[in-house]
């Protein structure tokens, strides 16, 4: 029976390439790298700002040094979204990378289609009103310009350039788990309404594309009992014509698969977990069967799904003001009372300095930074906190104002509660621009027509 | 008598936009039943009180033994926007894990397993020893 090998080697932007190492010389069929969340595409939309060239996630050079020697061989094929929201010269930096390792031969694919930003006035004239999914706010609430709109397409045009012979598919916004249902469509002929076999492969992508984190990564069991935490491996599934699968990691490397490690990614920013709507199926995550077996291998099992909806989910993002924000550590005694008033000093010095803020955010870090109201407050009565950190962050209109509220919690080095300011460590960091999110739906039949695969040989 | 969710099962949660998710996993289907029982969606949206201003929505998922916990307006205008330290809803699993349920007598004295990372120290003890930055190997 046919098995096609999937990994899932990268979980976002700023993973480690180096783990691809081991999954590489285990041998894989598909190497699929995830590099998009929606805090990366605002990266990337602030890189696009300065420099056209960019918008893509500049480690993907990096991971193909160490992934195209095995494409070269024939022995990998490489999937990934890396394009962000600038694909075309992300297959540019691909095939660069390809050259000068010597590598030629291999096809590099580009998919583009999924960045509406200059059609959405003719996307909401063809009746798509773009409205707010959580809060079905109308979309002029929003009301400054989108800086990116990225629609999150599915596995079909990957597919499509793979059977075109693609040994690199390098796409914009195709959903995470659309990555790895690719390939395995691709490999094992699964049609596009054969509903139970794409919930099955969206599911292995599901579990495998936040790489360390369904191997004992975030694990809130055992965490400090998983092997080697220092060199977790990354996931690989193999999986039959039928949708099962057996997920794993490779041979003698760190980590854990287990039943429990992988429930923990199951629910990984899922809604309701019986319809887990991706663009290729809506599939039952909880008709799902998992059995453990000896040597950190589970079976995924059963999975059900049913037809795919007639929208895209679509991400917008609009300029939100400018952040800036400060710590300060203070000792015991009395940490937590001096930190609430150093908070209040500096609230009022800004209010007398003339500075408008917008927002304001006041965290007691080893105090109820975190935990904020969860945290009971007698638990504060009956123990004084040895240390407390103070970080307050504000949002300004505009980034100067922002800069200059920074500037009046310098003073307080000699004029606060004691000891004075401590902590703030080196370099500071200037304003930051916020962005607001701004997912909705866009009908498919006015996406798809726009969706283009085109493919390019390195020589 | 009651018991905090911590020493009944695990926890994770994850961000979309202004909206987080916290799922909570038991180990066994008597303690599911009452998790099921006990932690409604109302009792998390009371728990997570100003941190969270919009809904919250509950989901089974049996097969695992688990509740997903879909909280509304939790990230503070969602993660490019938000201001908080915490701006991705990585730790909200851990406050829900601090909420305290009924549970039976036979409950008494259950809890999970805690931490041992001598493994750490070991690891620590030694840049203290040599001085030398673990970055430069040995």
């Amino acid at each position: 029976m046919k098995t096609v090998t999937v990994a899932g080697g990268q979980g976002f932007y700023g993973d480690t390439p180096a783990a691809v190492d081991g999954l590489l010389a285990e041998g894989v069929d598909y190497l699929c790298l995830e590099a998009l969340a929606e805090l990366t595409l605002a990266i990337l939309q602030k890189d696009r700002q300065r420099d056209e060239t960019r918008g893509y996630t500049r480690d993907l050079p990096a991971y193909l040094a160490r992934a195209l020697p095995f494409v070269a061989d024939g022995r990998t094929k490489v999937v990934t979204n890396a394009g962000g929201i600038n694909p075309t010269a992300a297959a540019r930096a691909a095939v660069e990378t390809a050259r000068s390792m010597g590598v030629t031969g291999i096809t590099v694919a580009t998919v583009v289609g999924d960045d509406l930003l200059t059609r959405l006035g003719a996307l909401r004239d063809a009746g798509n009103d773009l409205a707010h999914l959580d809060t079905g706010e109308p979309f002029d609430a929003a009301g400054t310009p989108p800086l990116f709109a990225s629609a999150y397409l599915g596995a079909r045009p990957i597919a499509d350039a793979l059977a075109q012979g693609a040994d690199v598919v390098i796409t914009g916004r195709v959903a995470d788990a659309s990555l790895f249902l690719a390939p395995l469509a691709h490999e094992h002929g699964w049609r596009w309404d054969d509903w139970d076999r794409l919930a099955a492969g969206i599911l292995v992508g599901h579990l495998l594309e936040c790489s360390g984190q369904g191997l004992g990564g975030n694990y809130s069991g055992d965490w400090w009992a998983v092997p080697r935490p220092w060199d977790l491996p990354y996931p690989v599934a193999r999986v039959a014509g039928d949708g099962t699968a057996v997920v794993t990691k490779p041979r003698g490397s760190g980590g854990r698969v287990t039943t429990d490690t992988l429930r923990h990614q199951l629910l990984y920013e899922v809604h309701d977990p019986a319809r887990y709507v991706s663009p290729d199926v809506v599939a039952d995550f909880t008709s799902a069967r998992f059995e453990d077996r000896p040597g950190d291998e589970v079976v995924v099992s059963g999975v059900r799904g049913r037809p795919a909806t007639d929208t895209y989910k679509l991400l917008l993002a609009h300029h939100a003001g400018w952040a800036g924000e400060a710590r300060v550590a203070f000792s015991w005694p009395d940490a937590y009372d001096k930190a609430r008033a150093t908070a209040a000093i500096l609230v009022r010095r800004v209010a007398m300095a003339g500075l408008d803020v917008d927002e304001w955010c006041v965290e007691y870090w080893g105090v109820n930074a975190l935990g904020g109201p969860t945290v009971p407050l007698d638990a504060l009565e009956r123990c004084e906190p040895p240390e407390c950190v103070l970080r307050v962050a504000w949002r300004c209109a505009d980034q100067r104002t922002a800069a200059l509220v920074g500037r009046e919690l310098v003073p307080l080095t000699l004029s606060a509660p004691p000891a004075g300011m401590t902590g703030a460590g080196r370099g500071g960091g200037g304003p930051t621009e916020l962005l607001g999110i701004w997912p909705t739906l866009v009908r498919k039949a006015d996406v798809d027509p726009h969706v283009r695969v085109t493919l390019e040989e390195v020589r | 008598m009651r018991l905090a969710l911590r020493e009944l099962c695990g926890y994770r949660s994850g961000d979309k936009g202004d909206v987080a998710n916290v799922a909570i996993f038991a180990d066994d289907d008597e303690t599911y039943e009452l998790l099921v029982r006990e932690v409604t969606a109302e009792r998390v949206k009371e728990h997570f009180g100003s941190m969270v201003t919009g809904r919250v929505e509950r989901y089974e998922a049996r097969n695992v033994r688990a509740l997903n916990f879909v909280l509304y307006g939790a990230l503070g205008g969602g993660g490019p926007r938000s201001l908080r330290a915490d701006n991705l809803g990585k730790t909200l699993g851990g406050a829900l894990v601090r909420l305290e349920i009924d549970v039976p007598d036979s409950y008494a004295g259950r809890r999970r397993p805690r931490p041992d990372v001598a493994w750490a120290d070991e690891i620590l003890r030694g840049l203290a020893r040599g001085g030398a930055p673990v970055s430069r190997g040995r």
